[in-house]
């Protein structure tokens, strides 16, 4: 074994970057502590309040950053970590999606026996992971973050151990995770071996101008890391775990699962892609295409089949998935390099090509609008899902089918008019009908890919896009379909002491989806404002 | 040591080899506990060709990621287990198949 020089030299540590990370982590000990000194001296309100002031405190930092920085890079800690717009705008999205994880909870707690400020803890430690993976430039930090965030939410979904479902999707979810992260480690294992570096941009720059097409140990590095985080996004075909943990995880927690880990898988690899392995593009591109294939035909055919409301969402997340992979393979095909260098003021720099600038930032767009839409529906079948409970607890639990099967939604628009009306909403902005973000979204994916000349994927792309509308408005009539039964109770169930309602609704759950559902429509009218936030954050991301 | 020289190929072979152990470990054995010891495996093989590597760079940096595994690993199994704990005392005896109440 050789000597290994040792010159360790602290690197200069940026504070005012990372103060999101610290604030999310910062709160989550804090509850942690008080919760484990003083159990008793702490209701339950607290801990849904400290984490919603936690997760806009997250965001703001970060919008406010967005607009101070102008959206200059500010790498730290020896270029590990970095603070570009990419990483900022998923960081208000993590945010936001704290913000309505922690509303829809907070009426659902009790029902699944969490105890409140383990749940806001975990929630908060996820959300600094999924913020680190955003603005991550180091694999070995990437993959701090990913465990981060996965073990947080091993956590969050056992929590509701009493029911054996939970435990079920806990215990797959964890398997399946580790057996991902053992992938995505030795993937980083082969690529440090290839290039002798972990850094992203140190990667980056060490490929550049090298196509290197018989390396194999470069990419059966990059392979790896494909398995790996394809496993986190649920890519068919390594989507085996997420219907059965999305079913039988919390719903709150499963909002929270569908979009922002996702959502935070996705920026790993889009900045795995573009900033390390770029030129390396003729290699993964056509994997990402037949991912994107085969998890665009597999999520939309099986949605349809679904007779579980909360099954056919896990489905369709994963033909989301395939949406945003449609997006991100959009590089390919053009015949020109991910990356080129240009003159500034007479230093040379790295940008992205056009053709690479709208595929990302196409996918970021699609992210943002699916995690919105995707929170919201979930936000709905925890509330249904409450209301059913304690239907059956009044109907001496004689109606044995499963919380969320799709005869138990008939006659919803009678029952609960406006709860159906903003599912319907979400479900249809889900399907890509016009006028609502998913349409918006559905179009600049496709429209990327035709960029790219992916013509054959674009189509596959809005075949499916059909298939899987089939699936959402089999919901939405059986929600408008005259019941024919006479085993709908009119009068809602009685209200909990202690919880606000509306109309016989958790309040918290109401504004979350309330919050959702004006997302989708704005973004669907008015798309221009975050289309041009995307584009800038992919335009000022670190190469 | 007679003419054969243990080279950086041969600790990569081994950690590739581990890997693939746990890997196939993790998805044949239906006992959950094995199933972690296989997960664990995995890891170290991985560990084991980070340092090969380094030592091939003489660069401290693939040292360093070592440990940070090792915590990751550390802080893995500590979940793991207490699932598994849950799992076994809600039902003795169970086996990965026996979780297998959420299909469709």
């Amino acid at each position: 074994m050789g000597q290994v020089e040792i010159a360790f030299e602290a690197p200069a540590v940026d504070w005012w970057v990372l103060t999101p990370q610290i604030i999310l982590v910062g709160a989550a000990l804090g509850l942690l502590l008080v919760a484990s000194l003083a159990p008793r001296a702490l209701p339950d309100w607290v801990s849904t309040i400290v984490s919603i002031a936690t997760g806009a405190a997250a965001a703001i930092v970060a919008a406010v950053q967005w607009a101070a920085w102008d959206l200059a890079p500010r790498p730290t800690l020896n270029g590990a970590f970095v603070s570009d717009g990419f990483s900022l705008l998923l960081t208000v999205l993590v945010g936001a999606g704290v913000v309505m994880t922690a509303l829809v909870a907070h009426s659902a707690l009790d029902r699944y026996d969490m105890a409140p400020p383990e749940f806001a803890a975990l929630l908060l430690a996820s959300a600094a992971g999924a913020v680190v993976m955003a603005g991550a430039n180091d694999l070995i930090v990437l993959f701090l973050g990913l465990e981060s965030l996965s073990i947080a939410l091993y956590v969050l979904i056992a929590l509701a151990g009493r029911r054996a479902s939970a435990r079920e999707s806990a215990m797959k979810y964890f398997v399946l995770g580790a057996f991902s992260s053992a992938f995505f480690l030795y993937g980083i294992a082969l690529v440090y071996g290839s290039t002798g570096s972990t850094n992203l941009s140190g990667i980056g720059g060490f490929l550049f101008g090298s196509i290197r097409e018989t390396d194999y140990l470069l990419l059966a590095g990059i392979a790896l890391l494909l398995v790996g985080l394809g496993f986190k996004v649920a890519a068919v075909p390594f989507h085996f775990w997420a219907p059965d943990v999305y079913e039988g995880a919390p719903s709150p927690v499963t909002g929270y699962l569908a979009s922002i880990a996702k959502a935070a898988g996705f920026a790993a690899l889009a900045r795995v892609l573009y900033v390390a392995v770029a030129e390396q593009s003729t290699a993964w591109a056509p994997i990402l295409i037949g991912l994107a294939f085969a998890t665009l035909a597999v999520g939309a055919v099986m949605a349809i089949c679904q007779n579980d409301v909360k099954r056919m969402l896990a489905y369709s997340s994963i033909s989301h998935a395939g949406f945003v992979l449609v997006g991100l393979s959009a590089v390919a095909g053009s015949g020109e390099a991910a990356r080129w260098i240009v003159r500034v003021a007479g230093e040379e720099s790295l940008i992205l090509t056009t053709g690479a600038t709208g595929a990302v930032s196409s996918a970021v767009f699609y992210l943002i609008a699916y995690s919105f839409m995707a929170l919201g529906s979930f936000a709905v079948l925890s509330v249904l899902g409450s209301e059913q409970q304690s239907a059956d607890a009044s109907a001496g639990g004689a109606d044995a089918s499963p919380p969320h099967a799709l005869s138990r939604y008939g006659g919803l628009a009678r029952r609960r008019p406006v709860l159906a009306l903003a599912f319907t909403v979400l479900l249809l902005a889900q399907a890509g009908v016009p006028l609502t973000a998913g349409f918006v979204a559905k179009f600049e994916v496709i429209r990327a890919a035709i960029d790219a000349s992916g013509y054959v994927l674009a189509a596959v792309a809005m075949v499916t896009a059909v298939v899987s509308a089939f699936a959402y408005l089999r919901v939405v009539l059986a929600m408008y379909a005259p019941e024919d039964s006479a085993d709908g109770d009119d009068s809602a169930p009685a209200a909990r002491a202690g919880r606000p309602r509306w109309g016989g609704l958790p309040l918290t759950s109401v504004f979350a989806i309330s919050l959702a559902v004006a997302v989708t429509v704005v973004v669907g009218v008015l798309p221009q404002t975050l289309l041009e936030w995307s584009r800038d954050a992919v335009l000022s991301i670190i190469l | 040591m007679s003419g054969l020289e243990v080279t950086t190929g041969w600790y990569l072979t081994l950690g590739a080899m581990l890997f693939l152990i746990g890997g196939t470990g993790l998805l044949v054995r239906r006992n959950p506990l094995i199933m972690l010891m296989c997960v664990e495996l995995m890891l170290n093989g991985v560990n084991l060709s980070f340092i090969a590597f380094a030592d091939r760079f003489g660069d401290v940096h693939g040292h360093t990621v070592v440990l940070f595994v090792l915590v990751v690993a550390a802080a893995e199994v500590v979940v793991g287990l207490g699932l598994v704990v849950a799992v076994l005392r809600a039902s003795p005896r169970a086996t990965a198949d026996d979780l297998s109440a959420l299909k469709g």
